[in-house]
């Protein structure tokens, strides 16, 4: 074992890192946007909306992620659209995380008493308001743990996209172990650089929830 | 001149799918009234109430307030209800703001009062509920009691002209029970319009200018809580009062 060509890769590994950052940042952010949109869906008064923000979720966090981002890169340039592989991944995690967002924000509103809305509602506050003032900010505090939860999963299932010969970590260190054949310590330096990602967000998620438990 | 009249059922129903709750309801409340509202438990009594602030929508009849009907469209919905505090059996207080801002959060958004004289006024309503040294501590920090009388200071604060209270309180410990009724039965004294569903028969004989029986639905019963309580007409009402008297 030639643990020397850790050292030598180092700078591939830390491109590779970065690749993993965007992917999952750019994910992390359109599966956020996805989720709020989605959890209005499935909390609001039309009874159609609250179904198709159902079908929503149960779709797509019960097709395993490989198999949707396989979809993107594999089976839609036959039927005409050719998308990078960047841009698979990031679709793919981004739109799957979405369903797990939507879900953490749905229950976290779930979990707030409706006696709190009715409050504001009963001191004239019109139902927005109510909302924005009273109900969110207890649902995002509820919301935290899962929220917290779903990213640190983002980020590791970000690895998938070495499937489609994205060169994040996973791609880059399998890349360089089948060039060197020295896949130990090319993989230990793989998951050093996951650690290096998950294990402050990780940190920072429970700052946030002790932070806002009240 | 406020109106003579507060409050204003005529017709009502309500169902709840196929549960008729609320049955040929006609009621009239007058300015200033206080009003007990008693019942066993499912008879309606919760829903009459939430119908005043419109929490509950009616089906068939009209529900009016300060000479507003209420409708069931937003803006003035919310007009109304500005008019109409309510004090929940559950408190209901902001766990996330401390008592001072639960106070002032709805004058300050709602009324657009600015935020100094929107203290100095929650300030003086925590010095009337009894609890000035309790402005920055959060509802969790409080007792029971504590915390209904911040809950009855936050519905002050954006001065009613109707006060609603649903069993207020039903959710606390014996010895908690005096320090609410006493600050309710001072605002008795104030000429606002209450309307109190509560199982608490000294402040419905002290402070009640009438009481209300329901049951199944239906206003089985109303009169001076001195008539009510020494003889009422309704047998329900006997078997109710019986029943609650005798513990
Ligand atoms: N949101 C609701 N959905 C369906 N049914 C309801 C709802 N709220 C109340 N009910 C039903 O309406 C009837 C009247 O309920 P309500 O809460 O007004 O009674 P109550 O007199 O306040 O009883 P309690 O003394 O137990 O508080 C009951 O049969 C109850 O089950
Ligand atoms: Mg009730």
């Amino acid at each position: 074992m030639d643990w020397s060509v850790l050292g030598e890769n180092a700078g591939a590994l830390a491109q590779g890192l970065l690749i993993t950052l965007e992917v999952s940042a750019l994910a992390l952010l359109l599966a956020l946007v996805l989720g709020v949109i989605v959890a209005t869906l499935r909390v609001a008064p039309s009874p159609v909306l609250r179904r198709i923000g159902t079908a929503y979720v149960e779709f797509l966090r019960n097709i395993p992620l490989l198999v949707q981002l396989f979809f993107l890169f594999f089976a839609l340039p036959s039927i005409g659209i050719r998308l990078d592989a960047f841009v698979c991944g990031v679709l793919a995690l981004g739109v799957y995380t979405s369903a797990f967002v939507a879900e953490a924000i749905r229950s976290g509103i779930a979990a707030v008493p409706t006696g709190q809305l009715e409050a504001g509602l009963s001191s004239g506050m019109g139902y927005a308001t109510a909302m924005r003032l009273i109900v969110l900010p207890q649902a995002i505090a509820k919301t935290i743990p899962p929220l917290g939860n779903t990213t640190l999963n983002l980020i590791k299932n970000s690895s998938l996209v070495s499937t489609v010969s994205v060169l994040d970590i996973l791609g880059t260190a399998n890349l360089l172990g089948a060039r060197s054949f020295q896949y130990v310590p090319m993989f230990v330096g793989a998951a050093i650089c996951y650690l290096i990602l998950t294990l402050p967000t990780a940190f920072a998620v429970n700052r946030l929830e002790k932070r806002y438990a009240r | 001149m406020p109106p003579p009249v507060a409050i204003a059922f005529s017709g009502v129903q309500k169902w709840f799918g196929t549960n008729h709750v609320l049955v040929d309801i006609d009621l009239t409340i007058a300015t200033g009234e206080v009003v007990v509202v008693i019942g066993p438990s499912g008879s309606g009594k919760s829903t009459l109430i939430r119908c005043i602030n419109g929490l509950e929508a009616v089906q068939q009849g009209t529900v009016v307030v300060g000479g507003k009907r209420l409708t069931a469209t937003g803006g003035e919905l919310a007009a109304i209800r500005r008019e109409v505090g309510m004090v929940f059996q559950a408190f209901h207080l902001y766990p996330h703001k401390t008592v001072l801002e639960n106070i002032t959060l709805a004058p300050i958004t709602v009324k657009r009062v600015l935020r100094d004289q929107a203290e100095r006024e929650a300030r003086a309503l925590l010095e009337r509920v009894d609890l000035p040294e309790k402005a920055d501590a959060y509802p969790a920090q409080l007792s029971g009691g504590q915390q209904q009388r911040v809950a009855i200071a936050r519905a002050l604060a954006m001065q009613p002209k109707v006060l609603l209270f649903d069993e207020p309180t039903s959710a606390l410990d014996p010895e908690m029970i005096a320090e609410v009724l006493d600050v309710m039965k001072a605002l008795a004294h104030t000429g606002i319009t209450m309307v109190v569903v509560t199982h608490e028969m000294g402040f419905a004989r002290e402070v009640g200018d009438r009481v209300i029986f329901m049951d199944a639905g239906r206003i089985v019963e109303q009169a001076t809580p001195q008539q009510f309580f020494s003889a009422p007409g309704n047998p329900r009402a006997q078997l109710f009062l019986s029943k609650i008297l005798a513990h």
